[in-house]
């Protein structure tokens, strides 16, 4: 007893940096499991509103540039009602599957390998884990926590992120996850090797994963290759969004989620 | 004392507010950007209690971590380096460090360069590798750890000659 209680005082600041580095360890793996990790991360209340409040700052240097995003995407739906056939607009958020809300990124992301964004909506605002998050130029990542005034976005360029993708053209499917490599494109895979396209194809969601509708834009098919067994192509996509400079995004609520998920449920 | 422990807490906390709303959004070239906030565990007063430094190596990682959605790597790498550090104070700077009369701000440039450009890329090497956790992805680990770390090392020595004591 008084040898392994020498022991420990001898070896105390060892024994310490085990403990220590096992505890980061086991973050470090929470962390990358999706389901598990019970930290808000910058989605928490404190570093939540450091971060907002920092932004909220640094917005003002790019103002000009945001309103010209703003302002383009104004022109773009004011073309679409003057051309469509119906004279007036439709209600938003009546009667419709999705509902969005608006919001702004007050942290983002997009050089490390497990990118998240910090938008300033929380569940005070309705929103909540597993809502897409989408600008009108197309996907930015789905909900994974969320604080009352803050949530977190898990970015597409992420590893943990997977979201249903198919090529716009002839509406075949795969799965849309993020090598780590560049923050401009992401990689497409399990499309069959049958399959034709070309470079400069659109991708875009396909709507069977209840979190975006149909025909979301992501971006352009850049090259391909086939993979190790060489029966499906893995797919370079460059995204339609410049990750590195978002503000304005619109978080996207299913209303039949629930009634999808006991649906699903029911055929198990 | 107390003056080396209010320069120690202002540190700690200047630190991490200049490395999340600042160095976090340099993307210098496109993606470099420096951790400053090893300065904190390279020029923590040598002599003091290891266990505490530890703890608080510690601490600051974990406060970082959770600025950045990192988990835990940055206070995996942190700890690492505050229990190697003796080894590599008593490498760079000999016998000045067995008499525990370091001075950070008056020690030559050399010995400060051999002890600063260690401790990061170490730190750099663990954090990267941590945080893409993917053996596969060893390439990528290498180039982004070694680019951060003469980022990092460079701006770290700019840092320390310009707050050191003039003092002798």
């Amino acid at each position: 007893m008084q040898q392994l209680l020498n022991f420990i005082f001898k070896n105390r600041s060892f024994l310490l940096f085990l403990v220590l580095f096992g505890a980061s360890l086991t973050l470090i793996i929470r962390s990358h499991d999706y389901h598990k990790s019970q930290f808000l991360g910058s989605a928490n209340q404190i570093t939540g509103s450091i971060h907002h409040l920092f932004s909220s700052i640094g917005d003002y240097f790019n103002l000009k540039e945001q309103n010209a995003i703003l302002f383009e995407e104004n022109n773009r739906l004011k073309q679409l009602e003057l051309n469509s056939l119906t004279p007036t607009p439709l209600p938003l958020n009546t009667g419709h599957q999705y509902k969005l809300t608006p919001a702004l990124v007050i942290k983002n992301s997009y050089k490390s390998p497990q990118n998240y964004l910090t938008i300033n909506k929380g569940n005070r605002d309705n929103i909540k884990a597993e809502f897409g998050v989408v600008t009108p130029n197309g996907i930015v990542g789905v909900i994974d926590k969320t604080s009352s005034k803050y949530a977190r976005v898990v970015s597409v360029l992420n590893a943990k992120s997977k979201i249903n993708a198919k090529l716009k053209q002839s509406n075949h499917f795969g799965t849309l996850e993020w090598n780590g490599k560049s923050s401009n494109t992401v990689q497409l895979y399990d499309i069959q090797d049958l399959v034709n396209f070309s470079v400069g194809d659109t991708i875009v969601t396909s709507g069977y994963s209840m979190i975006f509708p149909e025909n979301i834009p992501i971006g352009t098919v850049s090259s391909y290759r086939l993979n190790d067994t060489k029966d499906l192509y893995i797919i370079d996509v460059k995204l339609f969004n410049d990750m590195s400079n978002l503000k304005h995004i619109h978080v996207i609520e299913n209303l039949d989620l629930k009634e999808l998920e006991s649906l699903n449920s029911n055929n198990e | 004392m107390n003056n080396l422990l209010f320069s120690n807490i202002g540190r700690f906390f200047g630190l991490v507010l200049v490395q999340v709303l600042i160095c976090n959004q340099m993307n210098f070239l496109g993606h470099l950007n420096p951790f400053i906030y090893v300065l904190f565990v390279l020029l923590y007063p040598v002599g003091s209690n290891r266990l505490q430094f530890m703890f608080w190596s510690f601490t600051l990682g974990i406060i970082i971590d959770y600025f950045l959605d990192t988990g835990g790597a940055h206070a995996a790498a942190c700890v690492t380096i505050a229990y190697i550090r003796p080894f590599f104070l008593k490498f760079a700077f000999g016998a000045a460090y067995e008499y525990q009369a370091i001075k950070f701000g008056q020690t030559e440039f050399f010995p400060r360069l051999t002890y600063f450009g260690f401790l990061i890329v170490i730190h750099q090497i663990l954090l990267f590798s941590l945080l893409f956790f993917d053996r596969y992805k060893i390439d990528l680990i290498m180039s982004n750890a070694l680019s951060s770390s003469l980022f990092t090392l460079f701006l770290t020595l700019v840092l320390s000659a310009l707050f050191s004591s003039k003092k002798s």
